[in-house]
């Protein structure tokens, strides 16, 4: 959709004016206007609550795609619990909070003078931001993956969509006795467990389907990241002798025609490879200025507000953030709960709540019938962020009970997000 | 729960209270909204995880106080009911049970 002049009017009001003069609106304005950019798990949620919470702000949520495809629960596609319809939701209830959605994407920012600049040529000016574009996936840094992507050879499906359709596929097409090879990146990466969850899922789906099959699993880290019990426990009791996990077997390359990945050590041939390669935050908290961590990856933010720490006015939450929480869908609609709220706070002149405290939780199943958790709740205290309460922790070993209440998880976190 | 923590409710309570955070307490509102992502939207659950909208206040918080204590069976709450105040409990039983 391009936005001609007209329509930008429309879409964002008493901003527009102020863009079009390339002078930022104030907050003394009578309705301030925050911009959401990216309908994810984190900007979804945070547009919601929002309106919710504050009747008078005018928002809009700028986001390219038609269709929220989750992440959580896409390993259940891989390993045919689940299809790509299943996972596949629509923004159609967002517009009934008062939200603007507006189908574009976000090509620059200026901060100085509080507007978006989109793909389409529009100019949308804003009191306060919020950026959560999730992450921008480092495939340079894996040699030959960008052409091993290109020819559909090699894919991360580390953001679900086309790519994780492609792998069930892949993995369909596979014979019996044939090996998937996987790669685990460095952390910090999206979503601790998932990798391993992935690999239960389609070892899962090797045992009913081909039984005789491989999975290695290249780990760039010195060991299992998450739920370490709960994973070891599945493969050696569950799917014994069929995972090989290498730890430290970080990949270099990998080549799309001889089907190998690289490592340190070795060339692991395989029939299927799925190479997860490392992360960063999202290429449009570089554009405001806000992926500002030492090594300019991550956004360091002020996590009781998730305002950046050196763009005024600029927000970010979800995966992009640096902080010791974990990246997580659940987490991500945390971040954008407490942000709204400051927001509310901030634009109304009064000071946001000191002590925010919030939770995360990562279901993952590791059978068509048994899953595990870990869970945590987070205290801020000033000075130190977010202090992890006591009691938290993780399920030693995945059970009926705890699948049950995966699944009701995911139904009710995609309904929080979209209704 | 540590002391400091206590006193920062307090501190912040006042606030509330005070006015300059207004009527409604948005520590309360803020928490009760990271338990919907299980519960569900205005905490109607769809699937095996029970709802909490229109709970009655007592049930509310003798299930979090039996949760934490481990007197009452849970797969999960545990671990989250040990995160939360006293207080914060009954605000969040308040804020349920007031939930259609
Ligand atoms: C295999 C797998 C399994 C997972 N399982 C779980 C799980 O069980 N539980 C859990 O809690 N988490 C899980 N996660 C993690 C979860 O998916 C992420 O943590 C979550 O999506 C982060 O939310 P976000 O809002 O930061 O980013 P996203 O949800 O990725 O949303 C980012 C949005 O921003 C948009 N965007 C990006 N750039 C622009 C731009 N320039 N302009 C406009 N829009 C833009 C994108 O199109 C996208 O819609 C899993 C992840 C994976 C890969
Ligand atoms: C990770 C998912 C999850 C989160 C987050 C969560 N709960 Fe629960 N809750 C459950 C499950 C599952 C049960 C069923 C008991 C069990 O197995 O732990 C439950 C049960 C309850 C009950 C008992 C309901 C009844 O009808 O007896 C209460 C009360 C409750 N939760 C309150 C809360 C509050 C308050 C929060 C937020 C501070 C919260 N929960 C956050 C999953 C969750």
């Amino acid at each position: 959709m391009t936005l001609n002049r007209r329509d930008f009017l429309k879409v964002s009001g008493a901003g527009a004016a102020a863009a079009l003069t390339g002078c930022a609106t104030t907050t003394s304005s009578a309705r301030p206007h925050v911009v959401v950019v990216g309908a994810g798990f984190g900007g979804a949620t945070c547009a919601k609550y929002l309106r919710q919470w504050g009747p008078n702000i005018d928002v809009t949520l700028i986001e390219p795609n038609d269709k929220f495809v989750s992440c959580p629960m896409s390993n259940w596609v891989l390993g045919g619990l689940r299809t790509m319809d299943d996972i596949t939701h629509g923004y159609d209830n967002l517009p009934r909070h008062g939200i603007k959605m507006v189908k574009d994407m976000v090509v620059a920012i200026d901060a100085d003078k509080r507007f978006v600049k989109t793909r389409s040529g529009a100019s949308i000016a804003y009191d306060r931001l919020v950026l959560a574009p999730g992450i921008e996936i480092l495939t340079g840094s894996v040699k030959g993956f960008n052409e091993a992507e290109t020819t559909g050879k090699v894919v991360h499906a580390w953001k679900a969509g086309p790519q994780t359709a492609l792998l069930r596929k892949q993995l369909e097409a596979m014979p019996d006795g044939g090996t998937f090879v996987m790669s685990v990146p460095a952390a910090p990466y999206r979503c601790p467990p998932g990798p391993y969850e992935r690999a239960c899922m389609v070892a899962n789906y090797f045992k009913q389907a081909k039984p005789k099959s491989k999975i290695i699993l290249l780990d760039g880290n010195p060991d299992v990241v998450s739920k370490k019990p709960l994973f070891t426990d599945a493969w050696n009791t569950l799917y014994a002798g069929m995972i090989d996990y290498r730890p430290n077997n970080a990949p270099l390359a990998v080549d799309g025609s001889k089907m190998t990945v690289t490592t340190e050590f070795d060339d692991v041939r395989g029939d299927v490879l799925n190479v997860v390669p490392r992360q960063r935050a999202g290429e449009l908290c570089a554009m405001a200025g806000a992926r500002n961590d030492s090594a300019g990856n991550w956004c360091t933010v002020n996590l009781a507000t998730f305002e950046s720490t050196t763009v005024p006015n600029v927000h970010i939450i979800g995966d992009s953030v640096l902080s010791n929480l974990p990246k997580s869908g659940h987490m991500a609609t945390n971040h954008a709960k407490v942000c709204a709220a400051a927001i509310v706070e901030l634009l109304a002149g009064r000071q946001p709540d000191p002590i925010p405290v919030i939770a995360n939780t990562c279901y993952s199943a590791t059978s068509s019938t048994t899953s595990g958790y870990v869970a945590n709740v987070f205290r801020y205290e000033a000075g130190k962020g977010y202090v992890s309460a006591p009691e938290g922790g993780a399920t030693p070993k995945g059970d009926a009970l705890n699948f049950t209440y995966n699944e009701s998880w995911a139904k009710n976190i995609w309904a929080e997000v979209l209704s | 729960m540590t002391k400091k923590i206590t006193l920062a409710i307090v501190g912040f309570a006042g606030l509330a209270l005070s006015g300059i955070a207004g009527a409604a307490d948005i520590h309360t509102q803020s928490i009760a909204s990271t338990c919907m992502s299980c519960h569900g939207p205005g905490g109607k659950s769809q699937g095996a995880i029970p709802s909490l909208a229109g709970l009655d206040k007592e049930y509310f918080v003798k299930s979090m106080k039996d949760f934490k204590a481990g007197t009452r069976a849970a797969s999960i709450m545990k671990r989250q009911a040990n995160g939360y105040t006293d207080a914060e409990v009954e605000a969040l039983a308040a804020y349920f049970a007031g939930l259609k």
